[in-house]
């Protein structure tokens, strides 16, 4: 399962100076809450027994293995940490990290990726889809429920209309939804445990993924300030309003 | 002072944490980095930290007010706090407990410090007192049968003062007379802590009165214990969630197999003991301070009066920055006597310090906190008026301020000795 580390949004965002993004300096990064649940869900799986290993991975730089050793405290075997920074990490996009993953998840010879829906710091929604489709194995997104049945892993798929599930050969790609499940939290003694599990050092050029951007942010502007509003005594009133402000 | 790590751009082999509990680990560190801030932690301490800061925010803080209000420690809240390994962090993993640092206790008693202190001194009675004196002074079949379950669903007691010997404890007055293997307790207790859901009480009582202090022997008392009555709590002005009762033993029948150390030696213990459980209280009076503060200056930056925020006004500014200066200085003050402790380096004197000056800036940054947050500060429906009214006992219990100044004095007058 992977862990992407991202930028827990702090009080208020402000946006750089220089218009090319917000402010990451001095911000606290956590893991996405939706790939904590992600991580829950794959030790879930090793407690039925119904997976060998679980496998943290995270795309970063070196604060990045605070992450892992997250990931690894709350069951995960062992951690890969995918060193990623300077210009490269401001850059870095789901393609390619979808490309990282798809190169480990070969190496590794994974048969599930588990990862959240999104991040929660841009939103993409588009890394599980992304590696599933390089891999070209199925997915099941918005995962709140997963059941593996023989060699085939029943997803109940958080959709507008509802509920769908789906069933899909492994391996496989899953993307966790809010519903999946509760993360656990990282115990003392569990933290004390994973000083002794490894996390591994690997360079995306190892993998052979390039990882210079196809994206230029051209500019971030902060969203416009919210005017404030007018009270009213009656509903002639509004309608007068309304008219005079040329909505009706 | 023993070099503490950072967990950032160390190589693998300084950051193993060189304040384990074997000092001598210290000289054999590979690098040797420049002398770290005091604020400096290892992996794990900064994990445990972070782990236990958002268990209190998510399990902890939504009962703190009810607990407050009924007098009661919520049970599921003291079972999280065993599932979290939270009760056993110093007890190694042999025995089913964390295997972490002292310092890691101090930092766990902090955080819990910051969203309930009722909490967080049930956590640091149970690690700084009941987990080290059982650890150090145990028989091996003592600590298996008592350690597993310290770590896992048993909370433990200390049972030192009495209504007429509280700073005096050594006058105490419960009495073990000994019959072939056996000692009849006969006396009572008073203001025990987490008494009313212990499973486990350590009582020091007199064995041989004739000697003096020289007599008082450490007891470990199984709750169900023929002879011990657990009297109705205190109605308390703070730390109301945490339990606070007396005790009588009435002819208690305790076998000689359930003295902890020698007998007699029951004084040196309880000394030995409370030095450490001092540096606890120190943490949980700064995290009661923080958790405070914290609470405060977010209300300040957004309270708007004459047009401006009341952070804005000099006035205020200067307050605030004094209570910050003095909760930094406190904070510094028990992380040092955390961290001397741990090098096996004398710390006494600077222990008695952080409890004493810790206790005041609670005292101080609570009071200022409800001035600064005006008529709501008054109010039952804000936190602030709890933190006001559980910070008093930080002066009182486990040696009072006039006891921790006059040992102080007692080891600065030493120190002077040619």
């Amino acid at each position: 399962c992977f862990a992407p580390f991202l930028c827990l949004r702090p009080p208020q965002i402000r946006v750089k100076p220089d218009r090319t993004g917000v402010v990451t300096d001095g911000v606290k990064h956590s893991m996405n809450p939706f790939c904590e649940i992600a991580v829950e869900e794959a030790v879930k799986l090793k407690e039925k027994k119904l997976v060998k290993e679980v496998v943290a991975v995270s795309c970063g730089p070196q604060q990045v293995q605070e992450t892992i050793r997250t990931a690894l405290a709350m069951g995960a075997d062992r951690g890969i940490h995918v060193e990623v920074s300077g210009k490269d990490y401001e850059t870095l996009g789901p393609l390619q990290v979808s490309k990282i993953f798809a190169a480990l998840a070969k190496k590794e010879q994974a048969d599930l990726i588990i990862l959240g829906k999104q991040a929660i710091d841009d939103d993409c929604n588009q890394t599980g889809q992304m590696t599933a489709a390089l891999l070209d194995w199925p997915q099941g997104t918005f995962a709140s429920e997963v059941t593996l049945e023989a060699d085939k892993l029943k997803v109940v798929r958080e959709i507008d209309g509802g509920l769908e599930t789906i069933k899909i050969k492994l391996p496989a790609v899953v993307t966790a939804d809010l519903r999946l499940n509760t993360p656990r939290y990282a115990t003392l003694p569990n933290i004390m445990k994973a000083k002794k599990k490894k996390i591994v050092n690997v360079k995306p050029a190892d993998l052979g993924v390039d990882v210079s951007s196809r994206l230029e942010v051209l500019k971030v502007d902060e969203p416009p300030q919210r005017q404030s509003g007018v009270k009213v005594e009656t509903v002639h009133d509004l309608v007068e309003k309304l008219k005079e402000a040329g909505r009706i | 002072m023993s070099a503490v790590c950072g967990s950032l751009s160390r190589s693998r082999a300084a950051v193993r944490c060189l304040c384990s509990r074997a000092a001598a680990e210290a000289h054999h560190d590979v690098i040797r980095p420049a002398f770290p801030p005091l604020q400096s932690f290892s992996e794990e301490e900064s994990m445990m930290r972070d782990a236990v800061k958002k268990f209190a925010q998510e399990r902890i803080a939504p009962f703190v007010s009810k607990m407050d209000e009924d007098s009661v420690m919520d049970a599921d809240v003291i079972s999280a706090l065993f599932e979290q390994g939270l009760m056993g962090i110093e007890i190694g993993a042999e025995y089913g407990g964390t295997g972490s640092s002292f310092f890691s206790s101090i930092l766990v008693i902090e955080e819990l410090a910051k969203v309930d202190p009722s909490v967080s001194v049930l956590c640091d009675i149970q690690n700084t007192l009941i987990n080290t004196l059982l650890t150090n002074l145990g028989t091996e079949e003592q600590k298996q049968h008592y350690l597993p379950r310290l770590a896992s669903d048993t909370v433990g007691s200390f049972c030192l003062s009495e209504s007429e010997s509280g700073s005096d404890a050594f006058s105490l007055k419960t009495k073990a007379e000994k019959h072939k293997d056996y000692y009849i307790i006969n006396g009572s207790k008073m203001w025990i802590s987490n008494a009313e859901h212990a499973g486990v009480f350590l009582v020091m009582a007199n064995a041989e009165p004739a000697a003096g202090y020289r007599g008082i022997t450490c007891f470990i008392v199984d709750r169900h214990t023929d002879g011990l009555h657990i009297g109705r709590k205190e109605n308390k002005l703070g730390l109301r969630a945490s339990s606070t009762c007396p005790l009588t033993f009435d002819n208690m029948k305790v076998h000689e197999k359930n003295i902890l150390g020698k007998v007699g030696h029951g004084y040196k213990y309880a000394i030995g003991m409370l030095n450490g459980g001092r540096i606890g209280i120190a943490a949980q009076m700064l995290g009661l301070a923080q958790g405070c503060f914290d609470h405060t200056v977010p209300y300040t930056r957004q309270r708007v009066q004459f047009g401006k925020r009341i952070f804005d006004f000099q006035g205020m500014q200067h307050q605030i920055a004094h209570v910050a200066t003095q909760l930094e200085a406190a904070r510094l003050l028990t992380y040092n006597a955390a961290r001397l402790k741990e090098a096996g380096r004398s710390f006494i004197k600077e222990a008695c310090m952080a409890k004493y000056f810790s206790a005041e800036v609670a005292t101080l940054t609570t009071s200022k906190c409800i001035e600064w947050m005006g008529g709501v500060g008054f109010t039952k429906d804000y936190p602030i008026e709890k933190y006001y009214r559980d910070c008093k006992i930080g002066a009182i219990y486990e040696g009072t301020t006039n006891i921790q100044l006059s040992t102080m004095a007692k080891m600065i007058d030493q120190e002077y000795d040619g």
